[in-house]
């Protein structure tokens, strides 16, 4: 029996070792059968629709962390930035109009990627703390704005409404435009030359120097898309939340680190990609979904929810480094 | 004396820092004196205590973003555990928030050498973790803090035999840091764990190939920094009279502090005297700007900007440094 079993083991390990998605997916497909014992009848078409619809800011926010991760970095500021484009934006458009609050909002969060870039790029500042540090000065920085603001009142266009919370046939509009969005990201991650100077520069920035790759201009180019992608984000996340405030994306911070480190992107570089980390942004919306049926106090979904982060990555570890 | 300096030159620059700093305190508001002093001393010691823990676990190269988490448990545990107990009972209980708090950072230190996860993965799960564990043992802010605790962090230090004039100036509460200093760290600088510590930080590879036990030693510094963690937190309770379940803003200022305090991020380089330095060196900021009467919002925005002016000019300096 064992001697029957042992190869077929390794096979199976192998398999998972070379296409990281399926054990993810099979966690995913795990997650909901357990969701639908605890709770009959959850999972429905709606039910789908409405997770989908929640992870798609996380999924792009964890676009940001994913695509500086491959390169050995971290975007701490990304959540400051998806709230600063928002707020800036909703105040912006009663005054100004949508179009031209939309171009501001996007030009602020241009600039938090540029400073970013700057610093990491050509001062060489470790990243965890270059983003740490922006997002702090950003997040002064929009809590100064926010008085001058105050009495203007917000607008939210309909547009961003009907992209964050619409539906057609049962199915979320936010897909019109992350389906492109994430398409283009994968293509990209693998057919263009940008996206393997990231993989390049990820897993042995000297070997990529020597090689003649300007590594400060890819790290800039790179810190700047993330700050438009973190843009981005926030102006689907208003459409999805409907009320601008100060702390808007922040608590989508950890999460879409833990989005992408779940995924199977690896905190150092070089490993992963963009499609795990959606099916690793659904799982934690999934999670999130469970910790709330469950009617845990808030402590003990904290506690659950580190300590489900923590097995995962593990596992997923150990299942892809035998291979 | 030479190498002395140039040994320390970034402890040394940030010390003058200070000292033109408190200078342009005195200018700015000219009856700043002890009670400044003190309150000074109070505002920064949370802040100098989980700087002090982050550091170790940087030098040892690893880091732990559940360091504020682990604050606030201790602060919780102490705080409830202390209501209505003696003064016997309560100085019990500080041993036991203490060796609490080297548990935690053991069991975080553990998880990272046993599953293999990056430091940053496992700590930014225990985040989560420790903030859950401090919610479920005080869902609201509460608890009591015995008054000779709190006394012990307030006004100027008294000693026998000294002339109280000179002590005055003095805070207790910058006492009670440099005395947690010397009585955890020194000890452990001068041992061979300390020079492990170093060791796995610059390189574990060929730590191991010298025979020094990475996951061991990992642990440990783990254990260290969760007993600062454990300190700050006792300190949060002192200062304010209860425990606090939400941690504090102490994560982003430590790693600040730290930075600034010459410690590299990916370890083995830098002592404990700079970050503690930095810590002082960036409440003074605040409290300067606050004095100004500058709007609080400001004033976060312009110490964001030191911070990262600071890290950027050392890139730059680390940089040329490796090219000549």
């Amino acid at each position: 029996m064992s001697i029957v079993q042992a190869p077929t083991m390794a096979r199976v390990t192998r398999l998972m070792a070379e296409n990281p998605l399926i054990p993810l997916i099979l966690l995913l497909a795990g997650l909901v059968l357990v969701l639908q014992i605890m709770q009959p009848g959850i999972v429905s078409v709606f039910w789908v629709g409405n997770t989908i619809k929640v992870a798609i800011p996380l999924a792009m926010l964890a676009a940001c962390q994913t695509l500086t991760m491959l390169t050995g970095g971290i975007d701490l500021s990304a959540g400051t930035v998806a709230t600063i484009t928002a707020f800036v934006m909703a105040t912006l458009a009663p005054l100004l109009g949508v179009p031209e609050a939309v171009l501001i909002a996007l030009c602020c969060a241009l600039l938090a990627g540029i400073i970013n870039g700057f610093g990491i790029a050509i001062c060489r500042v470790h990243p965890l703390i270059m983003s740490l540090g922006t997002g702090l000065i950003a997040n002064g920085c929009l809590l100064v704005y926010q008085r001058y603001v105050i009495a203007t009142g917000t607008l939210i266009p309909d547009t961003l409404v009907w992209l964050g919370t619409g539906r057609t046939y049962g199915i979320p509009n936010g897909l019109v435009l992350f389906i492109p969005f994430a398409a283009l990201i994968i293509w990209s991650q693998k057919r263009t030359g940008f996206g393997r100077l990231l993989y390049a520069v990820g897993s042995n920035e000297q070997a990529a120097r020597l090689s003649g790759v300007r590594s400060w201009q890819v790290l800039m180019a790179l810190y700047t898309l993330s700050g438009l992608i973190a843009g981005l984000t926030g102006l689907i996340l208003i459409g999805l939340v409907k009320t601008p405030s100060l702390s808007l994306a922040l608590r989508l911070d950890l999460p879409s680190v833990a989005a992408a480190v779940v995924g199977g992107t690896s905190i150092f570089g070089g490993r992963g990609g963009y499609g795990g980390t959606i099916v690793g942004a659904l799982i934690l919306t999934v999670l999130t979904t469970m910790l709330t049926l469950l009617h845990m106090p808030e402590g003990a979904r904290g506690i659950l929810f580190g300590a489900i982060i923590l097995t995962v990555t593990a596992l997923y570890i150990r299942l892809t480094e035998k291979g | 004396m030479k190498r002395f300096v140039s040994n320390n030159g970034w402890t040394i620059g940030l010390a003058c820092l200070l000292g033109l700093l408190l200078i342009a305190t005195k200018l700015i508001q000219p009856d700043f004196g002890v009670s400044g002093l003190d309150s000074l001393g109070r505002a920064a010691l949370p802040f100098a205590l989980a700087t002090l823990g982050m550091a170790v676990v940087v030098i040892a190269g690893g880091i732990d973003l559940s360091l504020a988490s682990m604050m606030a448990v201790s602060s919780v545990t102490a705080a409830t555990l202390m209501q209505g107990a003696s003064d016997g009972q309560s100085a019990m209980v500080l041993v036991f928030v203490l060796a609490l708090g080297a548990a935690m950072g053991a069991v975080n230190g553990a998880l990272v050498v046993v599953t293999r996860v990056p430091d940053i993965v496992v700590t930014l799960s225990m985040l989560f973790v420790w903030q859950g564990v401090a919610l479920l043992i005080l869902n609201a802010p509460g608890g009591a803090a015995p008054a000779w605790l709190r006394a012990l962090s307030v006004g100027g230090l008294t000693l026998p035999f000294v002339p109280e004039a000179l002590t005055v100036w003095l805070p207790k509460s910058v006492v009670f840091l440099f005395v947690c200093l010397a009585v955890i760290w020194l000890p452990i600088r001068r041992s061979k764990l300390g020079l492990m510590f170093y060791a796995i930080g610059s390189d574990a590879l060929a730590a191991f190939r010298s025979g020094v036990p990475v996951g061991r030693t990992k642990i440990a510094s783990y254990a260290v920094t969760g007993l600062f963690a454990a300190l700050g937190g006792i300190a949060v309770t002192m200062s304010t009279g209860i425990g606090e379940p939400i941690p504090g803003p102490y994560l982003l200022a430590a790693v600040a502090a730290v930075v600034l305090g010459g410690v590299v991020l990916g370890g083995g380089r830098g002592g404990l005297l700079g970050p503690v330095l930095a810590v002082f060196v960036l409440r003074l900021v605040r409290m300067d700007l606050t004095l100004m009467s500058v709007d609080p919002n400001v004033t976060t925005i312009v110490e964001g900007s030191i911070m990262v002016v600071v890290v950027m000019f050392g890139g730059v300096v680390a940089m040329r440094g490796r090219r000549t």
